[in-house]
Formats: structure tokens, C-alpha cells, sequence
């Protein structure tokens, strides 16, 4: 079992993809729940207090909005515990959404910056390309636990030896 | 109770969504989100024409153009995003304009860090809260009747006596025992008339000590100093209709607001450094041997580029104009530079914030330092800056004006 990031960070169907898989998705609506089931604090509608922001000082300076700081300390903590990702790019509000552009590529970049086994995929546009997704990401799930045992670098979701393996592959073949 | 639609990229997230409520709740209104379909952003977005990235920037515009559309109900706007985001200021600006340009809905806007406090934000609910619930009130452009002013700063008390559109009296006295203070500046605006407070209509009142002025006079009118000293600001110069910004650089905290047809909708205020206020200018007209009166005109013979003066702060931006005098600089460039360092900080540290509209009006004692107005202006690069007559009265000008109508005193 590993534990995964997925961004958007609130996506249901990427954390139901993960669960399916016997993985854990690092979703934030966990993270949340922890937060308004605290009865000492009272700052609805998600109990973020001032705290929070400056917990995010973490992994964004002070000159970085405070609402950028905000989502990064419920985030931030995700990323650091991910052993894998999955980042879904140019998805609509309702495939998960947390608002801000500037924490969404903050986010992202500390993902790949982690090297770690990280799939990569574009939001489809049509009924091919969603079955095309949903195999990537399952065959990406399904080699996880070898991925991660492995103790490479990592690019594209491969360990980075075999992804240089490939260049060299692809390299040769077009020179041929 | 007013409702004041939230309009926002996500308060929630830097821990300010209950101070934002509490805000409101003190002064009779709730926070309302605008509720709106997910399909309608995108129809929102494209009809609006900004190309938002943050998806929560994007649901601020539809929230916006529900409102202006009518497809959610809001007596006043508070529009805010993150401090130092720039694409949150972008939309803010367009989506505050975009209301005040389709609806009469009054419109505040604020950009908030995680410290930002309820009593930060009470005068603009005030303000908000005043807007909808006194709208006729401040509709006023005339003065009619005997009123009177009172403007109880931190620094100084103003009153005002006004009559049938005009100012027949001013007092100003420095604030030491509030009520004492005010009693002095009333007896100086009614010194060449032949009234006494018992022949006015009403009284106004406003500053720091105004609630409790106002209820030891029974005051009309008690009103925060946001609307009165825009409200005053515009009817002194002549500009009631349309935008204008009004600069108020005080002995403590200076202001910045800007006003719709005589509304205020936005406004800063700065206060931290004293080397950006009028206690500055005071210190050095002090060092350089001359009354307050004649800086400002020694500062319009000098050259500021002439006088070191390399430090903001107030005792080593002193230290500086010392060292300028001792080397054998004039006293036209020390004040001169003096001002323009004002300025500059005003500038660096509020007029950047906030969205300016000219003409400005310059209000305020400091408005009378006239090397200060034209560094403002330079700074600005030549805008236009007005100074009215009785700006240095302004808040007891603008409570003068607005009491007019409510107090029936003389009736009774």
C-alpha cells in the first residue's frame, strides 16, 4: 500500500481511483475533516486560524499571500507525506478545485521536485481519451509497489535509469 | 439587517472569514455568500472578458455579475483578496468597477493578510453598513438650517459652525480633555456670531471621541470619519459627482479614499511610521526655525535633490537634515526634502494600494503645507491636486453637512 498525493488535492474520483487499488489517496478533504472535528477551535467555515498561514511559512516565504500560505499548510503536509503522485493537469472546477493558481503551481513543482514515482496526465476531452486516462493511472497504481521499492530517481512516473534506458531506445530507432 | 454579499478568492483560507463576519455583525449586518450554478463561471467569466487563473478569481466574477445581473440580492459588496496577490488586485479593481459601474450597490474594498482583525475592519462595515441603512443621508449636497461639526481627532478638535450652505465659524484646539477641548473649539466657531450652542438644528459628530461626544451633546448625527471627511472632502471642492481620491496626511495616521458621487468605496489607512505623517513635518519646521505656516513656502524655494536625506524613519530622517544644514545646506532644501519624503512613503506605503482616481483632494492641517502638495503631486506625476478652502476642517465640515436635515432641535 502506498500513499498517494493526487492534485487537484480535493479530487474524489482520483481518491476513489487510489482506494480501488488498495492505495491511500492523500486527499484534503481528510484533512479538513480533522480540522472542523477539533472542538477547541471555532473559525468556520474550515477552522483556519491565523495560525494556519504562518504554518504554511513552511514552504512559501511571508511575501506569498496569506491565502496562498493558507491552502499550502493543509496541502503542504500532504506532499510531504506522498510516496507517489498523480497530478491531473487542465482539469475543470468539478474534478477538484483548490482556487488558487499560485498554489496549485507551488504544489505541483514540490511534487515533482520530491522524486518520487509521479504520474502525469492532461484532463480528456473526449470518451477515448477518459478511458486512456483511467488505464494510465490504474497501470500507474498497479506498478506502485515496485516503483517504490525501487530506490531510483524518478521521471514521469518511471524509475529515471529505465527512463534514460528508453531515450537511448527511442534515440536509436530514429536514427535507424 | 443590511446584507453585504462576500465577495472573494477565499477569505477561508488565511483564517480571516470569521473576522470578516464579526465585522459585519457589529454593525447590524451578515455576510452573504452569492450562491451561483457551476456552469454560470465560465458564462460569467467570458461575458466579464478577464482571463482569471485562479478558479476562485474566476468564481469572484460570477459571484459579481450574479449581483449586477440580479441573480442574487445584496444591499453592499465587500470585495476582498490576499494582500500582495497581483492577479487578486487586478480582478478586485475590475470587479469592484464593474459594480459601481452597473449597480448603485455600495462597494468596499480590502486586501487582507492572516492578521487582519475584526477592528480593522469596523470602519468599513461602518462605512458599508451606513451606505444602505443612511443612503439619503448621504445623498446630501446641501446644507440647510444652523449645524454644527465636531471633528474629535487624536491630535486636534475641530468644530465647525455651518448656515444655510455655508461655514460661518471654525474652532480648532488641540485634544486634551475631550469634552473640554470641544466646548473651546465651539466657543471659537460662534466667536463673530451671535448663536450660542442652544440655536443650533443639529449637532454631528465624528472622530476617535465621537460616540461619546455624541451622546453627551445628544449629537444627530455620530458617524464614523470614512464618509464624513469623503462627504466633506467633495462638497468642499466643488466635486460632488463622479470619482475622486481624498489624501489625508494626519498628525498620527494618514488616509487614502476614494469616492463614488461623494460615497466612499475603498480607502487605506497607514499610521505605523511617524516618518510618513505630519509629526515629521512638525519636527522639522521645529529644527529649522520656522512655524509650521512657513514650511510649506520655504519648502517650494528648495530643491529636495539637494538635501541628503536617506532614511524614512523619523529620528534618523532629522539626523540626516541636521547633517544637511551642518554641511551647509540650505533650509529651502531640508524642508523641501523633508516633504518630499513625506510623499514618497505615503505614496510607497498607501497610494500604491489603492486605486487612484483623480482629481485628489488633499484635506487634512497638512494640506496647508504647500510644499507637501506639490511633492504629492510631483510624485504623481503633475496629477491634479485640490485643496478646498476649510480643508483642514474637513470632518467638521463634512458632519456640519450631513446633520443638516436630521437635527429639528429649534422645532422642538
Amino acid at each position: 500500500m502506498v500513499e498517494i498525493a493526487i492534485y487537484p488535492p480535493n479530487s474524489l474520483i482520483l481518491a476513489d481511483l487510489i482506494e480501488r487499488k488498495g492505495h491511500t489517496p492523500l486527499a484534503l478533504q481528510k484533512q479538513i475533516r480533522q480540522k472542523i472535528k477539533d472542538p477547541e477551535i471555532d473559525s468556520p467555515p474550515m477552522n483556519i486560524t491565523e495560525d494556519d498561514p504562518i504554518k504554511g511559512l513552511k514552504y512559501a516565504a511571508i511575501e506569498v499571500p496569506s491565502g496562498v500560505r493558507g491552502r499550502m499548510s493543509i496541502i503542504g503536509p500532504l506532499i510531504d507525506a506522498a510516496e507517489a503522485a498523480i497530478i491531473v493537469d487542465g482539469a475543470p472546477f468539478g474534478f477538484g478545485c483548490i482556487g488558487c493558481a499560485r498554489t496549485n503551481e507551488l504544489s505541483t513543482f514540490l511534487l515533482r521536485d520530491k522524486n518520487i514515482p509521479t504520474l502525469e496526465v492532461t484532463y480528456p476531452t473526449n470518451r477515448d481519451e477518459t478511458f486512456e486516462m483511467v488505464n494510465q493511472i490504474n497501470d500507474f497504481l498497479d506498478s506502485l509497489d515496485e516503483l517504490v521499492k525501487s530506490d531510483g530517481d524518478f521521471k514521469d512516473g518511471v524509475p529515471e535509469e529505465e527512463k534514460e534506458n528508453l531515450e537511448v531506445v527511442e534515440k536509436e530507432l530514429k536514427e535507424d | 439587517m443590511v446584507k453585504i454579499a462576500l465577495v472573494s478568492c477565499g477569505t477561508e483560507y488565511s483564517g480571516v472569514q470569521k473576522e470578516i463576519e464579526k465585522a459585519a455583525l457589529t454593525f447590524g449586518a451578515e455576510i452573504i455568500l452569492p450562491e451561483i450554478d457551476l456552469d454560470y463561471i465560465e458564462e460569467a467569466c467570458t461575458k466579464f472578458g478577464f482571463s482569471a487563473q485562479s478558479s476562485s478569481l474566476k468564481l469572484m466574477i460570477a459571484r459579481a455579475m450574479s449581483i449586477v445581473e440580479g441573480k442574487s440580492k445584496a444591499d453592499a459588496v465587500f470585495i476582498a483578496t490576499c494582500f500582495r496577490c497581483a492577479e487578486g488586485a487586478l480582478v478586485r479593481n475590475a470587479v469592484r468597477k464593474f459594480i459601481q459601474d452597473n449597480t448603485r450597490i455600495p462597494v468596499v474594498t480590502y486586501s487582507f493578510t492572516e492578521r487582519t482583525k475584526a477592528d480593522e475592519l469596523f470602519i468599513r462595515m461602518e462605512a458599508l453598513a451606513t451606505t444602505v441603512t443612511r443612503r439619503s443621508i448621504l445623498a446630501r449636497e446641501k446644507q440647510e438650517g444652523l449645524t454644527l461639526g465636531i471633528d474629535s481627532g487624536s491630535t486636534t478638535t475641530k468644530v465647525v459652525a455651518m448656515e444655510n450652505n455655508k461655514v460661518i465659524g471654525t474652532g480648532w484646539t488641540e485634544t486634551k480633555d475631550i469634552m473640554e477641548s470641544v466646548f473651546i473649539g465651539v466657543d471659537e466657531a460662534f466667536a463673530d456670531t451671535e448663536y450660542t450652542l442652544d440655536d443650533v438644528d443639529g449637532i454631528g459628530t465624528t472622530g476617535y471621541g465621537r460616540i461619546n461626544i455624541g451622546k453627551q451633546l445628544n449629537a444627530e448625527l455620530i458617524q464614523e470619519e470614512l464618509s464624513v471627511n469623503a462627504k466633506g472632502a467633495v462638497y468642499l471642492a466643488g466635486h460632488q459627482k463622479g470619482e475622486a481620491t481624498v489624501l489625508d496626511i494626519g498628525g498620527m495616521d494618514n488616509k487614502v479614499i476614494t469616492v463614488n458621487d461623494g460615497i466612499p468605496d475603498n480607502f487605506t489607512m497607514g499610521g505605523i511610521c511617524a516618518g510618513a505623517s505630519g509629526r515629521f513635518l512638525d519636527m522639522t519646521s521645529r529644527r529649522l526655525d520656522v512655524t509650521i505656516d512657513q514650511l510649506g513656502p520655504l519648502a517650494l524655494q528648495g530643491n529636495y535633490r539637494n538635501a541628503l536625506l536617506n532614511s524614512y524613519c523619523i529620528v534618523f530622517g532629522i539626523q540626516d537634515l541636521v547633517t544637511t544644514l551642518a554641511a551647509g545646506g540650505s533650509k529651502a532644501d531640508a524642508a523641501a526634502a523633508a516633504c518630499h519624503s513625506v510623499a514618497e512613503q505615503v505614496y510607497e506605503q498607501q497610494l500604491q494600494e489603492i486605486d487612484l482616481r483623480e482629481p485628489l483632494i488633499q484635506v487634512g492641517g497638512t494640506s496647508l503645507i504647500s510644499g507637501l502638495v506639490e511633492a504629492v503631486s510631483e510624485m504623481l506625476g503633475g496629477i491634479n491636486v485640490i485643496v478646498p478652502e476649510y480643508s483642514q476642517h474637513i470632518g467638521a465640515v463634512g458632519a456640519a453637512l450631513l446633520v443638516s436635515g436630521m437635527g429639528h432641535r429649534q422645532d422642538k
